[in-house]
Parts: C-alpha cells; structure tokens; sequence
C-alpha cells in the first residue's frame, strides 16, 4: 500500500521541505513494506524525488494551481490519496500545509497530528510524537481513524538521500469553482530575500539594539551568513522591523539550523517560538539574561561592539573556506 | 451581521507547563487561564464591526464548567452573549464538530477563530470547522474587511502578505495583525457588571467521535551549560559554530 507524500514547491522547484517529507516517509516505509507515492503540483523535476526514496509521482500541471489555493490543494492531495487507496498522508508543517490540512483530514476523515518531530513510536495502536505548549513540551498522539494524516516539523527528521528513480504518472484531479472560492487580488512579497521559515539561519535582533537605524548591521551579519532577518515582538510592535519578522509565541516558529539572537532577552514567550532552532547563539550585554539558559553559545558583550567584530571575522572565514 | 468568536482557554504564555498522573495530563495547578492570544485579536476584530458596522457577537467555547470566567471576560470586554458546549475539549475534531453545530444553528455571517491555541499548537479548528459546515476559510489573517456580502482579508504569507476576497459566510484563522495590539482592551468595572447580566448557554455537546487523543506528554531532555566565548575571541566562536555545531 502507498504512502502518500505533498511535495511542496514554489515556481516549479520542490521546497527543501518536500524531501524531508520523502525522507520521513521513505524510513516509515521501510518499517511497514509500503511505497511512497508524492503528489506534485506543478513541479519540473519530479526526477529529485526519485533520490529520497520516492518510488512513484503524481504529476498535477494544472494553471489554475499555479498559485496557492487552499481548498484546491486540498481536493487535489485527497484525491489522489483516495485514487492510491493511501492510509498514511504526510505533509509538511509550513503555513501552507497548515492551511491546507484540517481541509484535507475533514475531507480524508482522516485524524490529524501537526507538528510530528520524529517516526511513529509505535503502528498499533498508531502514535507519534510531536511538539505542543508552543515548543516547551512534546506530546504523543494517538491517531484512531482508519486514514491518517501527519504534519511533519521541518528541520526536524532530516533528510535520507536513498537509491532508485520515481516513475511518474500524469494526475488530472476534478477541480470545480468551489474550490476557488476564496481568490487571491495582491501578493506583496519580498522576492530574493531569504524567509524565515525557508532559512537555515536566522538572525535575530531585539530592543537591545536601541532602534531601527541600527538595524544595518544585523542585516549585514545575515547576508554574510545568507541567512533571515528577525526580531523580537515589541521591535516589531514598535514598528523598528515589519510584523512579519516577529518571533515567538504570538509571532512566528523558528526551525532553523542556527539562530543567533542579538540584544533579546529571552522572554518565555520569545523563546517558544525558537526552541525548535538546533543550536542558538546568544550576543547580550548583560551575563544575567535568561536567553543564556536556553542558549548553546553565548557572548557577554555590547552588540554595538561584538555585532561589526564578528561580520568582519566572517568575512575573513568565508575567503579562506570558500 | 452575526459574528460567532471561537475562544480557547489556555494557559498564560508565561505559564510553567508540567504534567500530572504520570505525565498523562497537563497539570493546571498554579496555572493561569486567559483568552487564546490570537483569539484575543479576533474578539477585538469582532468588537470593531460591532461598533463601526453593527454587528452581534456571541462567543463560544468547548469546555468544561472552569472556562467560564474566560467567556465572561469575553463578554466584560463587550460580546453580547456567549455559548459553552460542556464537553472535554480533547481533539480538534470534535471542537469543530461541536462549533459546526453552534455556527449552523445560529446562522452566522462571520466567525472568527485564532490560528491556532497556544496549549496543543493543533492550528486545526478553523480549518475542520469551514469544511464541516461549507463556508470559506481564510487562515493567517492579519486584516479584515467586509462589506454586504463580501469580505476582503489579508493574510500572512512566507517572506510576505496577500490580499483575499471571498463571500459570506467565511471563517477566519486571525492572529497579531488583526488588530493594533494597542487596540486590545482590558474589561473595565462598568463591563465587568454588565457581562454578569449577559446570556451565558450552556449547551450539551453533540454526538462525535475523537481521532485523536494526547496519551502521554514528554519535556525537552535538559539543555546543557552555554558555552561563553570572550568577546575579545570570536575567531573561537567561528571555529565552535563550524567545527564542533557544523552550522556554518
Ligand atoms: C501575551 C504575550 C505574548 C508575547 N509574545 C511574544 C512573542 O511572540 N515574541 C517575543 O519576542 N515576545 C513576546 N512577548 C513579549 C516578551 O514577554 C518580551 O517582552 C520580549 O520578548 C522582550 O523583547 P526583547 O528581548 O527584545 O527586549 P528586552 O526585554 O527589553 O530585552 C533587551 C535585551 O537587550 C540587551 N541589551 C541592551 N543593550 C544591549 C547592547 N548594547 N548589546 C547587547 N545587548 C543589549 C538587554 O540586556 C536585554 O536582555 C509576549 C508577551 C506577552 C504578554
């Protein structure tokens, strides 16, 4: 029996997600026998999947899906499990999956567990574990229903390069207008500039960098790192950086590889969001923030000092090892 | 226009989480309970239209007798009636099998929900909740707009925002954004009175199956000292990010 993957893809290249998912899904069917069948949408290279152990590709090329569309993505993706008779579907945990799937685990009946860090603890009963109380616990699910539908953390399993090719089979899945019924007028994207959630570093300032003229030298440290910018909730409350650069709790989840905090105190709710980052490089003034509790590396300094020092030092790294 | 408010009751984003009877259940003791932070922004939302378009709010929540006091927040703040379905709210499909009754019975023309519950994370009630009961669904909402039939929303997305446009009913995922965080308010004695003498339902809830349980619940293994670096030796810091973390 397939399993069924969504592999995630923006303007025809597959997301860094999408092969974690195959991974994800490779392992659990070296568990269970099964064989993994991806659904892509739009996608050029459905060959790449054919390297984390994907053995078959639905290929949907549909215009109507060239853009984002919740419901439609949905049906798509339910389809096709339905057409492969999948019982496990697995996506991944970006803002899109997560738009996406409660549509899809209604339409699949199937029960839902997001946010899933590593494979299921055991098949029967069916449980896995995944992150809850915004990254401050791990809890294990249940899943009861026949179909099931799991939402992978990213950065969290890695990816598996495996042997073999996908064959591909062309996918035309019945669309109808209702699947179109919330339509997108404007999109107003910062194009070429790394996101936080694709970024496998984030750097990261806080109201310790006393404003936003002072915000060049973390967007420095993040080009030289080819890295994401950041900040803290009041930064962003007090218009220092745009809301969409809010992390934490109430703002945006951080899974990066590296997550370098400048200035931030390390606030409960700061730290929920980033607690899923690998490892955490904390530059404060003050030896008694609590960020340096949660931290891997720290540096007891003045950011005004220690910020332009270590762009340099990086600089230098990046021409010897390049 | 109805407007129907999904409250969730969580712990307080500073809370401490342990868990009780052998790390089964989340231990509430010493715990405070508010008002979902992105349901909180959706209730102000909500307040708004009352106030600029006219509209009624009615707040609802699945849970048991101690949720209470977070829906009569909900109305010392200024909605005009709240519903609570008397049930465990222990898998998100039932929450939204439980919501899809109150919103098809009560005929709302908007209904607004938080992204996701800051307890479980399950971002996964607004969704099952359009699609039990057909209406559109909007998620990561950061602005809304309606007028007559039709509502413009904005809405996060990776590395930007869109804007949307849809006809009613629509159920909204809102988070931060929605409103000013400045805008959120605070009951005042005059609400509090006021929200005393409000309708609070308290309905049975309907039959539904969970899909899921939390069987058991884990704490990330303790982390291990900080390595400090001088400020004076960053070269070191290079070489522990590169050699030892590999991150660079
Ligand atoms: C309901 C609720 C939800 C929240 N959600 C979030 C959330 O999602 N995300 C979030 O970030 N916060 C959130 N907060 C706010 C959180 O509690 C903290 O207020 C916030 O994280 C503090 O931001 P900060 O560390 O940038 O600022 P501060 O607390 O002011 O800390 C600034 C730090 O900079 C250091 N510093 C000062 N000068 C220098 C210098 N020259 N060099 C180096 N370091 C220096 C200081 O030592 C201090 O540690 C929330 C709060 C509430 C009540």
């Amino acid at each position: 029996m397939p399993i069924l993957i969504y592999t995630e893809s923006e303007e025809g290249k597959f997301k860094k997600t999408a092969f974690e998912v195959a991974s994800y899904a490779r392992s659990l069917a070296g568990q269970t026998g099964d064989t993994v069948t991806a659904v892509a949408i739009n996608a050029k290279n459905n060959s790449e999947l054919g390297r984390y152990g994907v053995d078959k590709v639905l290929n949907v090329s549909d215009d109507k899906l060239s853009g984002f569309n919740a419901r439609a993505y949905a049906d798509v993706i339910g389809q096709a499990a339905e057409k492969e008779g999948a019982k496990t579907v697995i996506i991944s945990s970006g803002a899109n999956d997560k738009y996406l799937a409660p549509v899809l685990a209604v339409k699949l009946n199937a029960g839902y567990a997001p946010n899933v860090v590593a494979l299921p603890e055991s098949m029967e009963p069916f449980r896995v574990k995944r992150t809850a109380f915004s990254n401050k616990a791990f809890n294990i699910t249940e899943i009861s229903t026949d179909v099931k539908l799991i939402g992978l953390s990213k950065n969290s399993f890695g990816l598996k390069e495996a042997e073999g090719a996908a064959a591909e089979e062309a996918f035309s899945p019945s669309l109808d207008d209702g699947d179109f019924a919330v339509k997108t007028t404007a999109t107003d994207k910062t194009t070429g500039k790394v996101t936080i959630a694709d970024a496998e570093i984030v750097v990261s300032g806080g109201r310790g960098l006393k404003g936003p003229e002072n915000w060049g030298m973390i967007e420095e440290l993040a080009d030289v790192l080819g890295a994401a910018t950041a900040c803290s909730k009041p930064v962003s409350d007090m218009g220092w950086r745009p809301h969409s650069e809010h992390v934490g709790q109430t703002g945006k989840p951080v899974a990066s590889n590296l997550y370098i905090a400048v200035g931030i105190s390390g606030a409960i709710q700061h730290l929920a969001g980033i607690n899923a980052s690998k490892v955490k490089v904390v530059i404060n003034s003050d030896p008694e923030a609590p960020f340096f509790k949660a931290a891997d590396y720290g540096v007891v300094g003045n950011a005004f000092e220690v910020v332009p020092a270590l762009i340099e030092k990086l600089k230098e790294f990046k021409a010897q090892n390049s | 226009m109805k407007i129907l408010v999904c409250i969730s009751h969580v712990p307080d984003t500073t809370s401490k989480i342990n868990f009780a009877e052998d790390d089964t259940k989340f231990d509430t003791n010493g715990v405070q309970f508010v008002i979902n932070p992105n349901d909180e922004f959706g209730l102000t939302r909500a307040m708004w239209f009352k106030e600029k378009q006219g509209a009624t709010v009615t707040v609802v929540n699945v849970g048991g007798s101690e949720t209470e006091p977070t829906l009569r927040k909900a109305l010392a703040i200024g909605a005009d009636e709240a519903i609570r379905v008397n049930a465990e709210a222990t898998d998100g499909f039932f929450v939204a099998k439980q919501l899809a009754r109150v919103a098809e019975e009560g005929s709302y023309d908007l209904i607004i929900a938080g992204r996701e519950s800051i307890d479980y994370n399950g971002g996964m009630v607004p969704g099952m909740l359009a699609s039990l009961t057909g209406a559109n669904f909007v998620n990561t909402c950061i602005g809304l707009e309606v007028e007559g039939n039709e509502a413009t929303a904005t809405r996060e997305i990776d590395g930007g925002k869109e804007t949307v446009k849809c006809t009613l009913p629509v159920i909204i995922g809102g988070q931060k954004g929605l409103v000013e965080e400045s805008d959120l308010r605070i009951p005042n004695m005059r609400g509090i009175m006021m929200a005393r003498k409000k309708q609070l339902t308290v309905l049975e809830p309907a039959e539904a199956q969970n899909q899921t349980a939390a069987v058991k619940f884990e704490k990330p293994a303790p982390k291990g000292e900080v390595k400090l670096v001088s400020p004076d030796n960053l070269d070191e810091l290079i070489r522990l990010l590169h050699d030892e973390a590999k991150v660079i």
